[in-house]
């Protein structure tokens, strides 16, 4: 599973793993994307009408 | 690495964890939550909101249950963190991803606890601190207890663990009303008396990989003709206790006249499994009691779903009227 060095010395990722490491760093966008609606959602689902409710 | 020193075991990622490059899929992400027990935990806590006596707003509702299932999921990978080497000894979990190297136990380990952490304080956010210290308690009870106490010490590991499976829809009342009641520990009950003979007809099937693997499963520690001893009664006490929630009213007529029938068939299949003891068919009796048994539970809880969240029941009263003119 270890890769060849590159010259600097770092790993060289095969065109495979680099096409892995694109689907999970898009399935971990998704899910932060996901997280701040879900937050958003849950957030206004609580306050709801009370929002407008301030003292002025 | 801590899987290393925690099991005692070699890491059983083929490049180890220190200088390895992240090659899983997200698809080898996913399977560290076990997505068929989680949509088990879904399911069966979603009946626990809809019986519970109470309301919530679906948002929070939807929520609370997608937190409930997250938590079962970090549970599950940190199970299989803890599991690995036992995993890669047999047939049914060698293919899982830590035995097969593509995602390390450290990984597993990082993800189960951070998404534990997340779950519950979020749930304690959003729904009520009481159920998010029972999604504590069952995570707790199913990683610890289960995974690292009892599966490697006592035959009786998937009795008592099988209560982690069967929290869910108790945690799922106490998301709507904040305690619980008879209804969800009912649902408790069932679910907990449904697992030794779901889990044992196919452990006497593998009972060999169990037993290369060092587990003290049931049939590799009392015997195939105990087991089957076991399931049936185990059988003969379920199948009355999935007609109770009927009696408590939490369950109408559809339900009534879908618990006794099933619960028919289980005893049956329960019969054939301790009769036929031998070759294909002994096999062939102890998969049809295992796939039925997905079948069973999941027809009581689609009734009880379908009875409360979509106004198909009727005759709720009647069984409780039935107890109290016996009483």
């Amino acid at each position: 599973m270890l890769d060849d060095k590159n010259a600097d010395g770092g790993v060289e990722l095969t065109p495979e793993q680099k096409k892995m490491r694109r689907t999970r760093n898009i399935a971990i966008a998704v899910a932060l994307a996901a997280f701040v609606a879900i937050i958003y959602a849950v957030t206004v689902a609580k306050l709801g009408v009370n929002v407008l409710k301030r003292p002025i | 690495m801590i899987s290393d020193h925690m099991s005692g075991q070699p890491d059983a990622s083929p490049s180890g964890d220190d200088a390895r490059v992240y090659s899983g899929s997200v698809r080898d992400y996913l399977e560290l939550f076990k997505p068929r027990v989680m949509s088990l935990v879904i399911f069966t806590a979603l009946v626990g909101m809809v019986v519970a006596k109470g309301h919530l707003h679906p948002v929070i509702a939807a929520v609370s249950l997608g937190l409930i299932a997250v938590g079962a999921g970090a549970s599950g990978a940190l199970n299989m963190w803890w599991d690995q080497d036992i995993d890669a000894r047999m047939s049914r979990t060698a293919k899982r991803p830590i035995p097969t190297g593509q995602v390390t136990g450290s990984e597993a380990l990082s993800l189960g606890l951070s998404l534990s952490v997340a779950s519950v304080v979020f749930l304690g956010l959003i729904a009520n601190w009481f159920a998010a210290g029972f999604l504590a308690f069952t995570i707790f009870f199913y990683a610890v207890v289960y995974s690292m106490w009892l599966k490697r010490w006592t035959a009786q590991n998937i009795v008592i663990g099988g209560a982690a499976g069967a929290f869910p829809p108790m945690v799922a009342e106490a998301v709507v009303t904040g305690s619980v009641s008879w209804d969800s520990f009912i649902l408790f009950l069932i679910i907990f008396m449904w697992t030794p003979p779901h889990f044992w007809a196919l452990a006497l099937s593998k009972s060999g990989d169990y037993e290369k693997a060092g587990v003290p499963m049931m049939p590799n520690v009392a015997g195939p003709d105990s087991t089957r001893t076991q399931i049936l009664v185990y059988t003969l006490l379920l199948a009355p206790l999935g007609v109770v929630p009927f009696f408590m009213g939490l369950g109408g007529w559809t339900y009534a006249v879908v618990s006794v029938i099933s619960g028919l068939l289980m005893i049956a299949l329960a019969v054939q499994v301790y009769r036929r003891r031998e070759g294909a068919a002994a096999t062939k009796a102890e998969q049809a009691l295992f796939g039925f048994s997905i079948l069973y539970l999941f027809l009581l809880f689609a009734t009880l779903l379908a009875e409360h969240a979509f106004g198909l029941g009727s005759g709720f009263d009647v069984g409780p009227r039935l107890v109290s003119g016996i009483i």
